[in-house]
């Protein structure tokens, strides 16, 4: 079939248009990544750098030499999988009595839930229960009060409510326990969303930066977000001991920056390629609305 | 009896509740209790339970103080310019991606326009500043090369704060909000632009006639479910972005909340404050949840 000049001229607007969208979120990330890269010398030379002449690995050598940086990092993983593996546990433990559509009493427990999706205490109000809990200063602080999410405990209610009634009640008249039915037969129907859930959970606590704002005053417990914050918009290096530094070593302040960027936002990069499979899931389309 | 009964029945049922039932109570319930600092002085050496009751008092003081009005008027200025910038842009890249045919093409810029999404507010704030500073940021470099030396202070000057607060939020989020308007797409069938390929339509009136009235549904549900988010200004964001030279425009509720309780110790005050906040933000997402069932969407609830 023959293309018209019309049908030509709107496929090279559709494509300039886009070009230019994914441009204007492409340079950033690039920016960052190649001035990391990139000497202090060769960053005050040129002023619209896109892929610098030497690369030099310096900046990451003295980031992985300090121990401040890297113990922050170990933190956070840390209180990401702890926090992550008690997300999908209590999540999934509540969510499924709920997906039973005759539990009595489960209208209310779901009103109460609801509820919280719509009004919450606020910033002050949960400083002083986990302030009263002694939870203060404590990792707990940062995985506990955010356990179950109300919006995805609704969400993974409704997935359980799509698994057919009958194949759980075939699976009790063989003498299976609840708990087993939830753990042989519920969950591992469920694989596709759980692993969405397990995504979202995990960013969050990745990318958590109010909770330790408020709850963490020790700067020896800070996690990566609040580190970073230190480093990269509020001292010039910060990363960790002068000791550290080699005698004569001048710290390219910028590319220090960048690269703590590069390796803070690392795991979830790495993560992104599994986690892209799930993009068009049904499941993440309506946990948008949120 | 009855409630003997099943509850005999559904036992372990029951059981797997209690952790979540109790962790709602004090952590989801604790702090809508909490909430009663507000009529009080909160003083944490006599407790929560010891201070004294002074009824409205933390509400006139914020209602007749002279940051009142320009805390709201922060917070409804940067929710309304993200609703007029950042809500339709997702829309146009989806409407764009779906005219696409050339699948790897697609599937690129898919990929690269999800990642702003998954990086923290810290460091979108970091990627800004090393942009726009005028310390040697990239585009201040820019600009000093075609103005001969003249640079623009974005993030220490009140006037800059407004654009490119919804600019970060357009930049982060508008290709993650596309999913939503794709999933709708993808339900068109393919036959209704065969048939009006044969009767002549061009792209354009494709669009139009077929694409837009496809979603049409999901813009009207997920606008009402925006308005519903008016005193919603992400609180990592403006709190980051914020410093002495643009602190006028740039403090909303969320980060007023945190510097009167966290920094200046008013504890009463800022739950005063906040709850001034949920209460407007409930009323809101009743109204536009009831307004998105009524044009036909199951609603958030």
């Amino acid at each position: 079939m023959k293309i018209s000049l019309s049908e030509r001229i709107f496929n090279v607007i559709v494509y300039t248009i886009l070009i230019l969208v994914f441009l204007i979120v492409f340079f950033p990330l690039m920016y960052v990544v190649s001035s990391s890269f990139a000497s202090a010398k060769e960053l005050a030379e040129n002023r619209f750098l896109i892929i610098p002449k030497k690369p030099t690995l310096e900046v990451y050598q003295y980031i992985f030499s300090t121990s401040t940086f890297l113990r922050s990092m170990v933190v956070t993983i840390g209180i990401t999988v702890v926090g992550t593996v008690v997300n999908l546990i209590m999540t999934c433990l509540m969510a499924y009595p709920l997906s039973r559509r005759n539990l009595p009493g489960r209208k209310w427990i779901m009103l109460a839930v609801t509820f919280t999706l719509v009004f919450n205490g606020g910033m002050i109000p949960s400083y002083l229960v986990v302030n009263g809990l002694g939870l203060i200063d404590s990792y707990w602080a940062l995985i506990i009060p955010g356990a179950i999410s109300s919006f995805n405990l609704v969400l993974v209610k409704n997935f359980f409510q799509e698994i057919p009634e009958s194949l759980i009640d075939a699976a009790q008249i063989d003498g299976s326990s609840e708990i087993n039915t939830l753990a042989k037969i519920v969950l591992p129907l469920s694989k596709p969303a759980l692993a969405t859930f397990t995504m979202f959970y995990a960013v969050g606590h990745w990318n958590q930066f109010m909770q330790p704002l408020l709850y963490i005053n020790d700067s020896k417990k800070w996690p990566i977000q609040i580190l970073l914050r230190q480093i990269v918009l509020m001292s010039q290096s910060g990363v960790g001991d002068d000791d550290a530094m080699p005698p004569g070593f001048i710290l390219p302040v910028k590319s220090l920056k960048m690269a703590c960027i590069v390796v803070s936002t690392m795991p979830i990069i790495m993560a992104y390629p599994f986690m892209q499979k799930y993009f068009d899931k049904g499941v993440m389309a309506g946990s948008i609305k949120g | 009896m009855n409630i003997k009964k099943s509850v005999q029945r559904y036992k372990w049922l029951y059981v797997m509740l209690i952790p979540g039932v109790v962790y709602y109570l004090v952590f989801k319930f604790g702090p809508m209790f909490g909430l009663l600092a507000a009529f009080k002085d909160y003083q944490p050496m006599r407790g929560f339970f010891g201070s004294p009751w002074v009824g409205m008092k933390h509400f006139i003081r914020f209602f007749t103080g002279n940051s009142f009005w320009r805390i709201l008027k922060n917070t409804l200025v940067i929710s309304g310019l993200n609703l007029i910038f950042y809500f339709p842009a997702p829309i146009l890249i989806a409407l764009l991606l779906n005219e696409v045919r050339v699948k790897w093409f697609k599937t690129a810029v898919q990929s690269v326009l999800y990642v702003p999404h998954f990086l923290s507010w810290v460091v979108i704030t970091g990627i800004s500043y090393a942009l726009l500073t005028t310390d040697g940021g990239v585009l201040n470099n820019v600009i000093a090369d075609m103005t001969g030396g003249k640079t623009v202070n974005f993030l220490g000057s009140e006037k800059w704060l407004y654009p490119l607060v919804v600019f970060q939020n357009v930049w982060k989020e508008s290709g993650w909000g596309t999913i939503i308007f794709m999933a709708a797409l993808a339900g068109i069938d393919i036959e209704m632009y065969e048939a009006a390929k044969l009767d002549g339509a061009n792209r354009l009136q494709q669009i139009m006639y077929i694409t837009l009235p496809a979603i049409r549904s999901t813009i009207i549900t997920m606008l009402i479910l925006r308005l519903g988010k008016v005193m919603e200004t992400g609180f990592d964001q403006l709190l980051l972005m914020q410093n002495p030279m643009n602190r006028n425009v740039a403090e909303v509720i969320d980060t007023y909340v945190y510097s009167m309780g966290m920094k200046n110790g008013q504890l009463s005050f800022a739950t005063a404050v906040g709850l001034f906040k949920s209460v407007i933000g409930l009323i809101l997402v009743l109204a536009s949840d009831r307004a998105a069932k009524k044009v036909g969407d199951e609603g958030l609830l």
